[in-house]
């Protein structure tokens, strides 16, 4: 089954295409990476994607089912998670306060009003396993705020993974982290579970490279090219948008 | 310290004079007031500005109740609670798909409406006299509540239980997902959350529980009238949030004392004591826009 | 059909004051995002004024712009003083505005008592004249008249001058006035203090017929609410045909049934939020 479908997919803003009639499927348990120049239009995909945007024309599905009107929340219900560029964590909260509403947007509990959070033993210890998966059990106490750029961007894809999702969108996962922190961050994400799709925009080549099996290029929002790691680095018209 | 406070709440009314006793019980009612606010400001981060819209309509449904005859309290508090539920239901429709400023412009005209309609109708609301005369209501068990002294004991444990339901509340997921989306809307959407529905069910909690206050108001001070809908009574309730810190348990509540104590005192000073709670309010926005909750955690830091 | 032409007559120039009011309203917060609480309290000063000086100098004419001067000098005070501090925070701007509320409500209670008054109408206008075969008190003419200068007058300054054009791109998007090196804390004080002076001579305007008196203030502030959400944020023409709409109802609502009033006002108010959040005229947010 596709993962995800999209469909001539479209967007303009006032005027100006900033996603022109794209067309991809993702096979289920596929890597792969969209990468492209600035300004190609990746995380407006990534946005018409996940349901923060609303496409102009085209249609989106998820394993099989359509979603092109359907809210963002409504998507992620549907087994969607994603990352931000810019990272989008609760920062006034505590490290344990944000991972605990990660693993409580998948549990009906979450609509609970009459008893405190600590009596649900599955969204404590569950919230416990992944820091201490993590090695962060030490910081769940600290305000979001007070950790390190490297710390937020891993806490950024914990906080995806723990909707326990069948899809999986990271946008530039590694950006402006340093050398040992993008290894790291890129060891996570290889060392995912199959069964989770992952869809990655990265400027970094070299990350895109190694997670990717399949790798889509963009160019102002259009596909310039698609295909194999060999096809696309053999590919004269992506190594020109890049260095020309 | 902490102790001493708590027997000094708990014994006041044998200590200190009737004046007293009232000042008290204002503050009961008015953290009340502030904490339901703070569901929607402190937590959610929706800055409601007709908070008066809820306690008003509570209030207004008090005073037609008693002139109707019926005294139970029991029965009273859960018609204002949810009188108070439904108006913000009905509001909530309205203001809640709109952002900050918006949001704020939208509630403050709806519940200014609901002033205006509470001084025009006179046949039915009486206009600018209002319903006076309202007693005290009638909780069974043998106890009356017409002196202050047991009025007293009758509010606080109300404001106790509050306090209790509203600390749980604000602990449950619910309460946390309200913070989430205070602190990233999108975040939360990502995640799968119906931000909309969470907004809006925070807004009619807020509802019930200003619905508390002005019901328990009404029967404080015998009287209802368009006041209870006033754009003063909204802010104020902010300035409580301001100043005694929002998004904590005690906050509203010390921001309540501080506003009653000071308005008290200063009427008892000077005539002309709304120009000078005017200048104080400024004064203190333009020093203390923080909270003193958050200046008392940066000091211990 | 005479009960007609009266009402709608009365019905337009109380519009035409409460566009003075609402125009400044619903500038103030389509480019600053400030809910300006104190406006009706403009509105309220510039009466007191006016009626003291025009009991001192008996002109109506200087009695107007001394008044609103006046408010337009205590308009871009408050801006200028106090509100840029908060740049951005809108909460704690409301809340000043509301200190403001009180310290003028209470210095006008101080000075000219409790008493409603009423000032006396320009000597100029104290008659009637026929239309048909109606009589109508010539100074409400002159309110609709003013009313309507003054509403062409800032059409021209907004779409013709370049300060207008400046606010006109600030209301739509802030970001980019922001980032366009014209000095943002001069645009905001100048129009701070144009509403304040609108506002102002919607006070004197107003005066003759709607009187001044403790709580005025507040009554100017929930029907400037009330237009401004009706007719859109930001926009003079939606302030202009808003503030027709509620003034023509109110005034009609007034004369039918005179304790429902504020029910005609409401239901319009709750259908537009209910279909169009953000007013006839207003932007829409994506």
């Amino acid at each position: 089954m596709k993962a995800l479908d999209v469909q001539a997919l479209s967007k303009n803003f006032g005027g100006l295409w900033a996603i022109r009639d794209i067309s991809l499927e993702i096979e289920e348990g596929e890597r792969r990476a969209i990468i492209g120049p600035n300004g190609a239009g990746k995380t407006t995909l990534f946005h018409l994607i996940s349901g923060f945007l609303f496409p102009s024309s085209g249609h989106l599905s998820l394993f099989g089912r359509e979603v092109t009107n359907l809210q963002a929340y409504q998507r992620a219900a549907l087994g969607m998670a994603r990352t931000f560029q810019v990272t989008n964590l609760f920062q006034k909260l505590t490290l344990f306060e944000n991972i605990l509403l990660g693993v409580q947007a998948i549990k009906r509990a979450r609509f609970c009003f009459y008893r405190r959070v600590i009596s649900f033993r599955e969204i404590i210890y569950e919230t416990e396993r992944l820091l201490k998966e993590w090695n962060l059990w030490e910081k769940k106490d600290l305000l979001l705020k007070n950790l390190s750029y490297g710390e937020q961007r891993q806490i950024e894809v914990i906080m995806a993974l723990a909707t326990k999702p069948r899809l999986l969108l990271l946008d530039e996962p590694t950006a402006g982290l340093s050398p040992a922190e993008t290894a790291l961050v890129t060891s996570i994400i290889k060392g995912l579970p199959r069964e989770i799709t992952t869809i990655l925009i990265e400027h970094d080549m070299d990350v895109a490279f190694e997670i990717a099996e399949k790798i889509t290029v963009l160019h102002f929002g259009s596909i310039l090219a698609e295909g194999s790691l060999e096809q696309i680095k053999g590919n004269p018209k992506v190594t020109e948008i890049y260095l020309g | 310290m902490p102790s001493l406070f708590a027997a000094l709440i708990l014994l006041l009314p044998f200590l200190f004079s009737n004046y007293y006793v009232g000042l008290v019980i204002q503050i009961f009612i008015m953290a009340i007031f502030a904490m339901s606010l703070d569901i929607l400001v402190g937590h959610t981060g929706l800055p409601s500005m007709g908070h008066a819209a809820y306690y008003g309509v509570a209030a207004y449904a008090t005073g037609f109740l008693c002139l109707a005859g019926v005294k139970n309290f029991w029965f009273v508090i859960v018609f204002g609670m949810g009188l108070g539920g439904l108006t913000a239901a009905f509001f909530g429709l309205l203001a809640i798909r709109a952002r900050g400023p918006y949001f704020m412009l939208i509630t403050l005209a709806l519940s200014q409406v609901l002033w205006g309609i509470a001084f025009k109708w006179r046949s039915i609301t009486r206009g600018d006299d209002g319903i006076p005369g309202i007693g005290r209501p009638e909780i069974g068990m043998g106890i009356d509540l017409k002196p202050d002294f047991y009025f007293y004991y009758f509010t606080f444990a109300i404001f106790l239980i509050v306090l209790v339901v509203l600390f749980i509340l604000l602990n449950s997921p619910f309460g946390h997902t309200l913070r989430g989306i205070r602190e990233s809307e999108s975040r939360m959407k990502a995640l799968g959350y119906n931000v909309w529905l969470y907004k809006y069910l925070g807004f009619i909690f807020a509802g019930v529980f200003a619905g508390i206050s002005g019901v328990l108001w009404v029967y404080y001070s015998g009287f209802v009238n368009p006041s209870y809908f006033g754009v003063d009574l909204s802010v104020k309730a902010l300035l409580m949030l301001i100043l005694g810190g929002s998004g904590s348990l005690f906050g509203p509540s010390i921001g309540a004392g501080i506003i009653v104590l000071l308005e008290n005192l200063v009427s008892g000073f000077t005539e002309r004591w709304s120009l000078v709670l005017g200048i104080v309010y400024v004064t203190v926005i333009m020093l203390f826009s923080e909270g003193i909750s958050s200046i008392i955690k940066r000091g211990r830091n | 059909m005479a009960f007609w032409i009266i009402q709608t007559l009365n019905g337009l120039s109380f519009s035409m004051m409460l566009f003075l009011v609402a125009a400044g309203f619903t500038l103030i917060f389509g480019l600053m995002k400030i809910i300006n609480i104190a406006h009706g309290s403009f509105y309220l000063l510039s009466a007191y004024i006016g009626l003291t000086v025009l009991r001192t100098t008996g002109s109506f004419l200087l009695a107007t712009i001394t008044s609103s001067i006046a408010a337009a000098v205590v308009g871009i005070a408050m801006q200028s003083l106090f509100l840029r501090r908060f740049y951005m925070k809108e909460l704690q701007q409301v809340l000043l505005t509301f200190g403001f509320v009180l310290i003028i409500a209470d210095i006008c209670l101080w000075i000219w008592g409790g008493n409603p008054q009423a000032l006396p109408k320009p000597s100029l206008f104290k008659g009637s004249i026929w239309i048909g075969n109606v009589v109508f008190p010539s100074y409400r003419l002159l309110v609709i008249l003013v009313g309507v200068i003054i509403a062409l007058g800032l059409w021209i300054f907004q779409e013709k001058t370049k300060f207008g054009a400046i606010v006109r791109a600030g209301v739509d998007d802030e970001e980019m006035l922001r980032g366009s090196g014209i000095n943002i804390q001069m645009v905001f004080a100048g129009v701070f203090g144009l509403g304040a002076l609108l506002a102002g001579i919607g006070g004197m305007m107003g005066g003759p017929f709607v009187g001044v008196f403790p709580g005025v203030d507040m009554s100017m502030l929930l029907l400037a609410l009330v237009v401004v959400i009706i007719g859109g944020v930001g926009s003079l023409k939606g302030a202009f045909v808003g503030s027709l709409f509620v003034g023509l109802i109110d005034n009609f609502g007034k004369a039918l049934f005179p304790e429902l009033s504020l029910f005609t006002l409401f239901a319009p108010m709750a259908i537009i939020l209910a279909i169009r959040p953000t007013g006839i005229f207003g932007k829409i947010e994506e």
